[in-house]
């Protein structure tokens, strides 16, 4: 990922920052420029809940380069408290013991490096919750 | 802080904790299993097991998901936080904060204080001490100190058993019915002793085997505890818990037997059985689980220890926030019995001993 990308979305990366439209209420995340629902353009920050279950997954086998370290890991669709569903990796699970209903919290974690030297992104990812 | 005479730190003010979290990860690796990889002796070995960090985690990470447990027993929103300290010595970057990443991804950004501190195993302590200076001098008023690693392990080496990933942060704030335990004093003994080092560019450290006990540990955490008590006045029998550092579970109970504290009064705090050495998380872990247990009125010594080398002695008085605010996040314990264990080649793969 390109340095400047990384930064610019380091808030919705980090603290799961989106956006929602003034007009009609749409939460959006990532944070949009302009509501596709209603075409406004206000809109205004919003912070999702860092608290869902996982509604659907799927267990990723064959990785893109770097991320063998990971395989085999899991990509899911969260539900917030909120309702708001989010697209994410799901950390600190083996595949045997992942299951629809689960109930996560979002961490911050590591991607792989992509460049030697290189800048180290980190990104949401959600993880059982801790009792 | 005002340092009188003898070396004792008092602050002017009476500082308190506000709130406390930790996190360790979720994966170990049993001592027999990397004993077994070796062609080791079985019997002797140091731990249990210890916590190994996962493929996506690192010093920041586990900084980060410890603050936030920390800010959810303190009840403040983190925009409140106005110092972030980082004490670690496994920086991802060797150039650029941590302190950076974990302030901006808690939303303490960007009026805050934020820097990291290194002095192996007691970058942490050095943390608590700075941020207790700020509350007390009144130039802020929540101030978050973080002591977190992932240490590092020559593959064969002695410290394999042990170097261990954990952390914890707390909050420091004037003294008030919210804190949870206050200040009563902090004294450092610090020499230039080479028991441990890892040169620049060096992936894995050296250390000095035996040299590491006597005249590196016991001396610098024998003299720090006789010198914060002798200071404030106070007794071993004064103290209803001791946390040290815990390079391994043999050395806190040593330690103990130097001081005259009984052994029950230590062993809450130990936990290096289950999760390994966690170098600058070792003071922090060992004194969040004693907080998850302690009683309103109860004093606490905490002394740490770090190579090259010095230790910090710090007492505190439990008061009666603890109570409610001990529940408001995950006990030390959930993370030791929350653990999936693993074989030595996936710690390998884990911990990037392969390379591709
Ligand atoms: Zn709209």
């Amino acid at each position: 990922m390109a340095t400047s990308a990384y930064w610019r979305t380091r808030f919705q990366r980090y603290r799961l920052i989106g956006n929602r439209c003034k007009e009609c209420g749409k939460v959006f995340f990532p944070p949009r420029f302009v509501c596709p629902a209603c075409g406004s353009v206000k809109l205004e920050e919003y912070k999702l809940p860092e608290r869902g279950k996982l509604v659907e997954y799927t267990v990723v086998y064959t990785a893109p380069k770097g991320y063998e370290v990971m395989t085999p890991y899991v990509i899911g669709i969260v539900e917030l408290e909120d309702g708001v569903r989010v697209l994410a990796q799901i950390t600190d699970v083996d595949v045997e013991d992942v299951k629809e209903g689960m109930e996560v919290e979002a961490s911050i974690r590591r991607l792989p490096e992509q460049l030697e030297g290189g800048m180290i992104c980190y990104t949401y990812k959600f993880r059982p919750v801790i009792k | 802080m005002v340092s009188v005479e003898g070396g004792v730190l008092r602050p002017s003010d009476d500082v308190g904790i506000a709130g406390y979290g930790v996190y360790i990860p979720i994966y170990r690796i049993k001592a027999l299993e990397i004993a077994r990889v070796w062609g080791k002796f079985y019997d002797h070995l140091p731990v249990e097991e210890k916590a190994v960090a996962g493929p996506d985690e690192d010093a920041v990470t586990i900084a980060i998901e410890a603050a936030r447990y920390a800010i959810r027993r303190a009840g403040i929103r983190p925009e409140e936080i106005e110092a972030v300290y980082v004490g670690t010595e496994s920086k991802p970057y060797a150039v650029k904060p941590c302190s950076t990443i974990v302030a901006e991804a808690l939303g303490a950004t960007p009026n805050v204080l934020a820097a990291d501190y290194e002095f192996a195993c007691k970058a942490g302590t050095e943390a608590f001490q700075t941020s207790i200076g700020l509350v007390a001098s009144n130039m802020v008023r929540y101030a978050m100190a973080i002591g977190v690693d992932t240490a590092q392990s020559r593959p064969a080496d002695a410290l394999e058993y042990t170097a261990a990933a954990g952390g914890g942060a707390f909050i420091f704030t004037r003294r008030n019915c919210e804190t949870i335990a206050y200040i009563e004093g902090s004294y450092s003994f610090v020499t230039d002793t080479p028991d441990f080092w890892r040169r620049d560019g060096d992936m894995y450290p050296s250390h000095m085997g035996r040299f590491t006990g006597e005249p590196a540990y016991f001396r610098h955490t024998t003299m720090a505890a006789k010198g914060l008590m002798s200071e404030l006045g106070l007794r071993p029998s004064d103290f209803s818990y001791a946390v040290f550092h815990q390079p391994n579970p043999k050395f806190p109970l040593k330690l103990a037997q130097y001081l005259g504290i009984p052994l029950d009064k230590v062993k809450p705090s130990i936990v290096c059985s289950s999760i390994g050495n966690t170098y600058s998380g070792s003071s922090m872990i060992g004194l969040a689980s004693v907080l998850d247990i302690a009683k309103p009125g109860d004093r606490i010594l905490l002394v740490s220890y770090g190579s090259g080398a010095g230790s910090d002695a710090f007492s505190f008085v439990v008061q009666d926030a603890i109570e409610e605010k001990r529940n408001r996040a995950p006990k030390v314990s959930s993370f030791i019995y929350r653990k999936k264990e693993i074989d030595y080649s996936l710690y390998a793969k884990f911990r990037r001993k392969i390379f591709m």
